[in-house]
């Protein structure tokens, strides 16, 4: 038997793997589609209750809540006083506070 | 035109045997890239569906909120300011809006009280979050208490759990009804946390804002475009962690395609003089090079968007779960739904595969343009 050539099986494999990332396109867009309607409900509870944002960090309450803190909370009471949890670090303070906070200052 | 296929598998044959020469090296040089990938492609798919679903799920949040700021900090809005926000010009309705945080000791937990705008809530009963049931092992019929600021326990009954699908908006949520949010908060009479505005053009939105912050001084309007666009912002590239994990991986693929473009190994080099000397040519070697560029930073990118994918959305970002959790105890479980951002795996293709095939390619070439004679030396 004629041994398979080392081109074979990589080309084999290229094709299996670039197989797999159009079956991962199609994926997204079947689960985007299938996805809508609870995307939807979630939106008609965002009106219904008046919710402002997404529930990503409940640790505090300037990233529960991002959109209405202000730039004060993170520090607290003393100049000193450093921002300690965690989710601080992954979210940056919203565009709109620093611009009250210019005005304001 | 089957000459050339041949000629080109030919050529990739023979790379392929070259790279198994040196498999140990080879390996580990995929295996890092595939993990840099990997690891790029995950922040990027993670942020990319977070927004999107951020801007179709916040575009029914409320036009316009209006806060009280006094002493640079937060305070109860009067809800007699809703008069004069109501003669504004383009004003539809002003409501007022009651909502606030608690932390429950027990299970160390923060929590967030809300009185619905729409849905009807009975007095002595609360709607609860999926996260906050699933936490406190809470479900509906169930009793729940809460201590006042005056120091007494104040009991409610589970009337209903929110859907499990919502925990991305809601999983921390707990609805409950006018009267008994003012008694179990404190808020005095006369106050709310907020007050929220419709306007009858949207486009009057940024006007109106402006008119609000003249009438009110003390006011601090939100509108609705600064709420989705905090989420656009915070998972941007330029912003927190994720611009350090994109350092790191960018600064290991520098570094490690640094290595490849310095220079060839002197076993390298001396497999291209060879080559030379029994007759290819300088494009045969560059052809040979491209192909192993190529066959491993091919390999590379698609095995690591793929385990990215996998990572993202069917685990849930089970890697980045510790970071995101932080201190919290509870925590919303939610799958997200893939909306992937084309433009951007085309630019981590060419941030990635093109970079490392050249650099594959470049110290080859100059290898090759010297004699075959000195190269082997």
């Amino acid at each position: 038997m004629k041994p398979s050539r080392k081109s074979t099986f990589f080309l084999c494999s290229l094709a299996a793997l670039v197989l797999l990332f159009a079956v991962m396109c199609v994926h997204a867009r079947v689960r985007q589609a299938a996805e809508m309607a609870g995307i939807g409900r979630m939106a008609a509870m965002v009106r219904e209750v008046g919710l402002t944002d997404l529930c990503l960090f409940t640790e505090a309450s300037y990233t529960r809540n991002p959109s209405q803190t202000d730039l004060q909370t993170p520090f607290q009471e003393h100049p000193v006083s450093l921002e300690h949890f965690p989710s601080g670090s992954l979210m940056p303070p919203p565009e709109h506070q620093k611009d009250n906070h210019a005005a304001i200052h | 035109m089957l000459q050339s296929i041949e000629r080109q598998r030919h050529l990739i044959d023979f790379t392929l045997s070259s790279l198994m020469r040196r498999k140990g090296k080879n390996f580990s040089v995929l295996f890092v890239y595939t993990l840099v990938v990997f690891l790029l492609a995950s922040v990027m798919f993670f942020t990319s569906a977070l927004r999107k679903e951020a801007h179709l799920v916040l575009t029914n949040a409320p036009e316009i909120i209006v806060q009280r700021s006094l002493s640079g900090r937060f305070s109860f809005i009067p809800v007699d300011y809703g008069k004069k926000l109501a003669d504004i010009r383009g004003v539809v309705s002003v409501r007022e809006r009651l909502w606030g945080y608690y932390y429950d000791p027990e299970f160390k937990a923060n929590y967030t009280f809300m009185v619905p705008e729409k849905l009807p809530v009975e007095q002595g009963t609360i709607a609860i979050g999926a996260g906050i049931s699933n936490t406190r092992h809470a479900y509906e019929g169930d009793i729940l208490s809460f201590t006042s600021p005056d120091g007494v326990l104040r009991s409610y009954t589970v009337k209903a759990v929110l859907p499990e699908e919502s925990q991305l908006v809601a999983a921390d949520i707990i609805l409950i009804s006018t009267e008994d949010y003012r008694v179990l908060s404190g808020i005095p009479p006369g106050h709310a946390t907020d007050l929220v505005l419709t306007v009858r053009n949207s486009k009057e939105i940024a006007t109106i804002a402006e008119k609000i912050k003249k009438i009110l001084p003390d006011s601090r309007p939100i509108i609705r475009d600064e709420i989705i666009r905090t989420y656009d912002a915070v998972f941007n590239w330029r912003s927190g962690i994720m611009i350090v994990i994109l350092c790191v991986a960018l600064l290991s693929f520098v570094i490690f395609a640094w290595d490849r473009a310095t220079g060839l190994s002197a076993e390298e080099k001396g497999e291209i003089g060879i080559l030379k000397a029994v007759g290819w040519e300088t494009s045969d070697v560059l052809l040979m090079k491209f192909w192993e560029g190529a066959a491993i930073s091919l390999t590379a990118f698609l095995a690591g968007v793929l385990l990215a994918y996998v990572h993202v959305f069917f685990t849930s970002s089970a890697l980045f779960l510790p970071v995101l959790k932080g201190w919290s105890t509870l925590y919303p479980d939610f799958r997200l739904v893939p909306f992937i951002d084309v433009n951007q795996v085309i630019t981590l293709f060419f941030l990635t595969v093109v970079p490392y095939t050249i650099t594959t390619i470049v110290p080859a070439w100059r290898a090759a343009t010297i004699d075959p004679d000195s190269v082997m030396r």
